[in-house]
């Protein structure tokens, strides 16, 4: 019921969202059709105008487009003409969702070990080598450790292609190159969560107990240790879930993270509100999840 | 109840099917649909906006459709003039008005069809039509009607609109094209081979409508079937055996790379992933000087002007001698040496060198002291109470560079002060066409090999001019040539109008030509060769056999 009624209170939520971003989008100077080179005279970019709908008024417009999303067309790109908004979601959403998935596994893969470790042997110096390797990865941006990965393991070394797509080693540049910041952030609130719950009752008590240190540490610690990386997790896969601009921009990628920065450059009207549509669908898709995933990690959570 | 080691079982199993989906997920989008590896990969600037002869605009996208879909005429690899193409000849009357193209009679479409006069007529018509909203269809306005049924406009003879059938292009028979013209356009078969007037599948477009393009078994024309083409990854395209010249067709496969970064252009081509780099714009201008002495590097001559417009609309740029004194106060060299660095020829005109059957009169060169004489004439002895002004550009770097050194020049040597307006391309262009600007940033790389490419977009009702500036003797020149079969008469004639806008007028002040610049290792690959239009048609190039 609970997942019903937040399923439902969705719907409002983004038409709301997707009618202020077409009203926003709008506002922006310049148009879909502005060019360097002025079309021969202006009925032709009148009649440009009168194909798309852009010379109706805007609530007119909307509704049209509205009610092509409902039967699942999002309409025609404005910049890439020869191709609609749902084929090229289509086309490039499976490539990002296998990128942000794999950089969501690297993410958690790497994030969560490294904060449990440092946790673990605070003070230590696997603590002071994990903190600073967590710290360097939130804190050099992909656009830096990319090109750096790119020159020594592909250009110099030849290890991994430089870019493009077509084998599942294309994708490990990329990969790292989008989850390195946030394994640092995993493994940073990992630590932080870790750290938090060692010094809680319970954990004294299970060890007066004599509960083994190991059933301590990953049976009990851990489990409540982990949920601060939970909450993260909603927000992280939506974003990962989308797309980066520059991961994708950077290795050829073609997803549909590029697509979110180029249609605002080129006011592809359609294109960004259906993306920025999508990205609110995401992400508020995996905020419920995360709900999910409390209720079965916590116990003090009950969901009705 | 499940015991301990049932539940170990099943989570492993289900980690097991969880890995597996993931795998196929990898293999299914990562991998290439066409696994083989083209035998040219060529790295094409930024992704085609459409494959449409009648809609692309860009160079990008051109490159890609003159495999595809072929016109009247094509361009020779070597000296990128006009040589025949479905046409196999022509017959041009006395006074240059009618031009009678006699067809192939082997040319059919990749799926069998005979390519016939119908299709070349229904093409240019269809460009025409207010309906497809060509940007380009400007380019058919030489043809009899084409302007008047383009914009809707209403014959005075008859009362009624102009339609398709009173356009000058017909189909006598099965394999002629008569084409009548406005005036006897010198460039008019170098137009012929302009992708916008290539000739395009009426039966298929007609079946699918918008999405005709990317309709499998798509018929074409021209020497490549087009096979893949996903959008930002890229456009693959082979060789199309039923094309009367498919022998000359030397790479079967070709894949064009769409890209809008220089780094990854670069890291591309420097580990063997890409043939060729074609954009001018995807080499790194701040390592110019570097890869420039590469052997791979190769610049060359190119039909492109950089410069800037005055908006003559706005004080003091109404004045002449403003104008001027600005021009003359720019040290050219220092730009061509220090910024763009690829062997730009300095401009003190606006059509490049080399362009056919032309050569342009002497503008104005570096000339400070007579820049400051100039401006104090004006009324503003060395800059004093001259307004502060605006230099509108895009954000590119290159242009960020120039536009701060003209801004150090004009303050050095008139006293001025300017400030930079950076714009978003978008913001950049539709602030130029509403002339709210002092002074803008302009580039134009011509369209065919004549002056008139260049020329007429300061006519006065040319959407291009974009300077405020109208002129009845300038548009009556430019006119006048148009009309002309003489050729050293007509040079006289764009010479004069091109002496108004450069210097008895000076609307524009050019700053350099661009130079072509191509990456290509010549010991694996040839059949590019060099020309003002930096074309290089795909069938020619091959990679030499090691």
């Amino acid at each position: 019921m609970y997942f019903f009624r937040r399923t439902l209170f969705l719907i409002p939520l983004l038409l709301v969202i997707s009618m202020v971003a077409f009203t926003l989008v709008r506002m922006a100077p310049g148009g879909p059709f502005d060019k360097e080179r002025a079309p021969a005279s202006p009925e032709i970019e009148r009649n440009l105008k009168a194909k798309y709908h852009l010379d109706k008024p805007l609530p007119v417009q909307y509704a049209i487009w509205l009610g092509g999303v409902l039967r699942g067309d999002f309409g025609p790109s404005l910049k890439y003409r020869s191709h609609n908004v749902t084929d090229i979601i289509a086309s490039g959403l499976p490539i990002t969702l296998v990128l942000g998935g794999l950089a969501f596994a690297f993410a958690l893969g790497v994030g969560i070990p490294l904060g449990f470790i440092t946790a673990v042997k605070k003070g230590h110096w696997e603590d002071h080598v994990g903190g600073t390797l967590a710290i360097l990865g939130i804190c050099i941006p992909a656009l830096v450790v990319g090109p750096i990965l790119v020159m020594f393991f592909g250009v110099r070394w030849k290890l991994f292609p430089v870019a493009l797509i077509g084998t599942p080693m294309h994708l490990v540049l990329p990969t790292v190159t989008l989850g390195l910041f946030f394994a640092g952030r995993v493994a940073r609130l990992m630590r932080e969560g870790m750290l938090g719950v060692l010094d809680a009752e319970f954990i004294t008590a299970a060890r007066s107990k004599g509960v083994p240190e190991r059933d301590i540490l990953l049976r009990h610690a851990f489990r409540t240790a982990v949920l601060p990386v939970v909450s993260y997790g909603g927000p992280l896969l939506a974003d990962l879930m989308i797309g980066s601009f520059v991961v994708e921009q950077l290795f050829r990628i073609p997803g549909i993270g590029v697509f979110l920065v180029s249609s605002s450059l080129n006011r592809d009207y359609t294109m960004l509100v259906s993306l920025v549509l999508l990205y609110a669908v995401v992400l508020l898709v995996a905020n419920l999840l995360v709900d999910f995933a409390y209720g079965l990690l916590d116990p003090r959570v009950k969901l009705a | 109840m499940p015991t301990t080691q049932q539940s170990a079982r099943s989570s492993k199993v289900r980690a097991l099917f969880c890995a597996s989906v993931l795998l196929a997920l990898i293999s299914q989008t990562a991998c290439r649909p066409a696994g083989q590896q083209a035998d040219l990969r060529i790295i094409n600037g930024s992704e085609p906006e459409s494959l449409d002869p009648a809609i692309i605009t860009s160079l990008a996208d051109s490159r890609i459709v003159k495999c595809l879909f072929e016109g009247l005429t094509r361009l020779n690899p070597k000296t990128a003039r006009a040589e025949p193409a479905l046409a196999a000849g022509w017959q041009i009357s006395p006074d240059g008005l009618v031009y009678t193209f006699d067809l192939r009679t082997n040319a059919v479409w990749s799926d069998g069809r005979p390519v016939v006069a119908e299709d070349v007529v229904w093409s240019w018509r269809r460009v025409l039509d207010p309906m497809t909203a060509a940007d380009y269809a400007g380019q058919l306005y030489f043809v009899k009607n084409a302007e008047a049924y383009n914009t809707g406009q209403t014959n005075g003879l008859t009362g009624k609109r102009f339609v398709a059938s009173d356009v000058g292009v017909y189909a006598p028979d099965e394999h002629t094209v008569r084409v009548e013209l406005v005036g006897p356009t010198a460039f008019f078969l170098d137009l012929c081979a302009f992708p916008t007037l290539a000739v395009v599948p009426r039966h298929w477009i007609e079946q699918y409508g918008d999405r005709w393009l990317l309709k499998p078994g798509l018929p074409v024309n021209g020497t490549y079937r087009l096979e893949n083409w996903r959008l930002n990854d890229r456009v693959r395209i082979r060789a199309n055996p039923l094309h009367w010249a498919a022998d000359e067709v030397r790479s079967k496969v070709v894949d064009f790379i769409p890209m809008s970064s220089p780094a990854t252009a670069m890291n591309l081509f420097v580990s063997g992933q890409a043939d060729i780099i074609w954009d001018k714009s995807l080499i790194p201008s701040s390592l110019m000087d570097v890869l420039r002495k590469k052997p791979y590097c190769h610049t060359f001559g190119y039909l492109g002007s950089y410069f800037f417009r005055f908006n003559v609309t706005r004080k003091p740029f109404d004045d002449l001698r403003v104008r001027k004194a600005l021009a003359l106060s720019i040290d050219k060299r220092r730009i061509v040496e220090n910024i763009t660095k690829a062997g730009e020829q300095l401009a003190n005109h606006f059509v490049p060198p080399g362009t056919a059957d032309y050569e342009s009169p002497e503008g104005l060169a570096f000339d400070p002291e007579a820049a400051r004489r100039l401006l104090a004439e004006a009324g503003f002895p060395d800059g004093e109470g001259f307004p502060s002004f605006t230099y509108l550009m895009n954000n590119a770097p290159v242009d960020a560079q120039v536009s701060v050194e003209l801004q150090a020049m004009w303050a050095k040597e008139l006293g001025v002060k300017m400030e930079i307006r950076q714009a978003e391309w978008k913001v950049y262009l539709s602030e130029q066409s509403k002339l709210n600007f002092d002074l803008s940033r302009s580039s134009w790389i011509g369209d065919y090999n004549d002056a008139n490419t260049f020329l007429d977009l300061f006519m006065s009702n040319n959407g291009n001019n974009r300077t405020g500036w109208r002129n009845e003797r300038y548009d009556a020149l430019i006119r006048e040539a148009n009309q002309q079969t003489d050729v050293a008469r007509r040079r006289g004639l764009l010479q004069q109008a091109e002496q108004m806008l450069i210097r008895d007028e000076l609307i524009v002040a050019p700053i350099y030509f661009y130079a072509g610049v191509n990456f290509f290792d010549p010991e694996k690959i040839e059949g590019i060769h060099f020309n003002l239009l930096d074309e290089h048609p795909v069938y020619a190039i091959k990679k030499k056999t090691k």
